[in-house]
């Protein structure tokens, strides 16, 4: 097990990673990306069982992780690199001509890590609860993870997966909602109020648990005790919250900086934020 | 004019649903997904024999697309089934991004397709769906004509790695192909030969086109007969072959004529091969309540249709 201190050391560098992959093409969505920091880190890093030496599709044996609000992809890549899939140095092609690192993820250049093409939002459930299904037939103990936005509840298909999941315990699932309160428009609250999440999330039957996405310590803790609550008939859901643009004083808490790139004074001031730990690609 | 005689009408579903039982019991990595339409899509004996193979999704059909996405991630053969309007306009971005972009081996398996499922009217009655099918790069699209054949295809797909869009329908229609047929995916089937005309048909229509190449023989014509089952990928050799020989060409489809097999094969010409065409197939129109033979013959599908297109077609040689 890594220490603490270690993690967040990565934590730091997947900042610089996100912050100068969005720079560098102008475009991609930094503000989520920080804020799931802690957690693709403490994934990759301590949760889950899996091979970033020999990437198979089907991941026999493995924890597998769906991701399904795609923009975020700059915290994806960075954690698939830094954590064995691809070289690091590919980061610079993010969103470049020709690139494995496409806007949003996808399978379809080959880029080990990515199981499935996700952006258009809404269908990372669903496709978590079939690999789910399948790693049951298989009688493969592995774990399912996802990820949704919050924002991304407003798509209808996100309820007919809950409806499933419950309906049909999927129990081999443990998913997260980035609770970060923001959408492109503005608040979640104002662009469309979701009520109460948990009580609908365990209106539909599931496991609900939660914690501050921001803490490395709790989520680790948090996804150990997800851990435990599965296979009991339940799939989990953790209501993750989490401080979009987090590590960055001036990307936090507003949803500014969703889809927007830094400039180069402002890249500057966020990475003398953030210290070069494991060496920038 | 060579004859296919038949002893019974059946309808293609029903192909299906023998096709996916016999892949039930040779290939265990099969598995069936449903969205409450199990038995509409006879997929029935599928369920009760195979029931840990067999899933029941609800009323939701974005989620059996994203579902069996998933569950082709671990090395499963997913088929889905339901109507074909729900099989594709329904859950269009679903399959685009999930199932195609992500190169996922999962089939797409549609009832009901076009104006023979009837009476619950144009709600139900798609006639974009290979249309919209296959525009999506990497899809491939079946639609085969009678019970044997769609029992030939549903198996005959397991084994091609890729997504597929099978399509299939609702009423009973003569049975005329081989029951012991092997199908080659994206191989169109001679029918007639002839010399004076081609007609490419698909699904229901391909009956119709034997049935006006009877009609066609009566008056002198000597009609060239070619089963397209597979839309997509095209068999490019058999068109301009055939076009080559007879210098005219009637398409017929039970289908949009904007985005159908028409539109394929005029695709295929015009640039290799220029060639008259006459398409037979629905206008610009949504369907409407009424039996299949009804909405047949009011929306000109039926053989008396490619019997006025073949000549139309011949006189502008």
């Amino acid at each position: 097990m890594a220490s603490i201190t270690e993690l967040e050391k990565i934590c730091t560098q997947v900042r610089r990673d996100i912050l100068r992959m969005v720079h560098a093409v102008n475009s991609g969505h930094p503000g989520a990306s920080l804020g799931c920091t802690e957690f693709f880190v403490s994934l990759y890093f301590e949760t889950m069982k899996h091979n970033s030496k020999n990437f198979t599709m089907d991941g026999i044996g493995e924890d597998l992780f769906f991701l399904s609000n795609g923009h975020i992809s700059p915290v994806f890549y960075s954690v698939l690199a830094r954590s064995g899939y691809f070289p690091v140095k590919e980061l610079a092609t993010f969103r470049k001509l020709n690139s494995r690192l496409q806007g949003h993820p996808t399978t379809h250049e080959g880029l080990p890590g990515v199981r499935i093409a996700s952006g258009s939002l809404g269908q990372g459930l669903s496709v978590a609860i079939g690999a789910a299904a399948a790693k049951k037939l298989n009688k493969d103990n592995g774990i399912i993870y996802t990820l949704c936005g919050d924002g991304e509840l407003q798509e209808g298909q996100v309820w007919e997966a809950a409806m499933y999941a419950a309906g049909k315990k999927v129990d081999n699932i443990i998913s997260t909602i980035d609770f970060n309160g923001q959408q492109i428009d503005g608040s979640t609250n104002d662009v469309l109020p979701m009520g109460d999440l948990k009580a609908k999330w365990e209106a539909f039957g599931w496991d609900v648990l939660s914690m501050n996405g921001n803490n490395i310590a709790e989520v680790i803790e948090t996804l150990k005790i997800a851990k435990t609550h599965t296979g009991k008939g339940k799939p989990v859901m953790i209501l993750m919250n989490t401080i979009m643009g987090n590590g960055v004083d001036f990307m936090m808490y507003t949803h500014k900086w969703h889809g927007q790139a830094p400039n180069d004074e402002q890249l500057a001031k966020a990475l003398s934020q953030n210290v070069e730990t494991l060496g920038d690609y | 004019m060579k004859k296919y005689p038949y002893t019974e009408k059946k309808d293609t579903r029903s192909g299906f649903g023998a096709g996916l039982s016999v892949l039930g019991k040779t290939n265990p990595n099969v598995v069936a997904l449903c969205a409450d339409l199990t038995t509409s899509l006879k997929m029935d004996d599928f369920k009760k024999d195979h029931p840990e193979r067999f899933f029941q999704i609800g009323i939701a059909e974005a989620n059996m697309i994203g579902i069996a996405a998933g569950m082709t991630i671990g090395g499963k053969i997913p088929f889905t089934g339901t109507f074909a309007n729900f099989s594709t306009g329904r859950v269009y971005d679903q399959i685009r991004q999930s199932v195609a972009y992500s190169d996922k081996n999962v089939k797409i398996c549609a009832s009901h397709a076009g104006l023979t499922l009837g009476e619950d009217g144009a709600t139900h009655q798609i006639l974009e769906d290979i249309g919209l099918m296959k525009m999506l790069p990497g899809m491939t699209v079946i639609n085969p004509c009678d019970f044997n054949q769609t029992k030939a295809a549903t198996i005959a797909i397991a084994e091609h790695h890729g997504p597929v869009y099978l399509r299939f329908g609702r009423p009973a229609v003569p049975n005329f192909t081989p029951a012991d047929q092997k199908f080659e995916i994206g191989q169109a089937v001679m029918l007639n030969e002839g010399t004076d005309v081609t007609i490419f048909a698909t699904g229901h229509l391909v009956w119709k086109a034997i049935e006006a190449g009877e009609q066609l023989a009566a008056q002198g014509i000597n009609a060239e007969i070619i089963n397209i089952h597979t839309i997509k990928p095209l068999d490019i050799n058999a068109v301009i072959a055939s076009a080559k020989k007879t210098r005219c060409v009637v398409t017929a489809e039970e289908h949009q004529m904007n985005g159908g097999l028409g539109d394929s094969i005029a695709q295929v010409l015009s640039r290799e091969l220029p060639t008259p065409i006459e398409m037979v197939a629905v206008n610009d129109s949504f369907g409407e309540s009424a039996t299949p033979d009804q909405l047949m013959t009011k929306y000109g599908l039926d053989a008396i249709n490619i019997v006025a297109a073949a000549i139309k077609v011949i006189a502008r040689k």
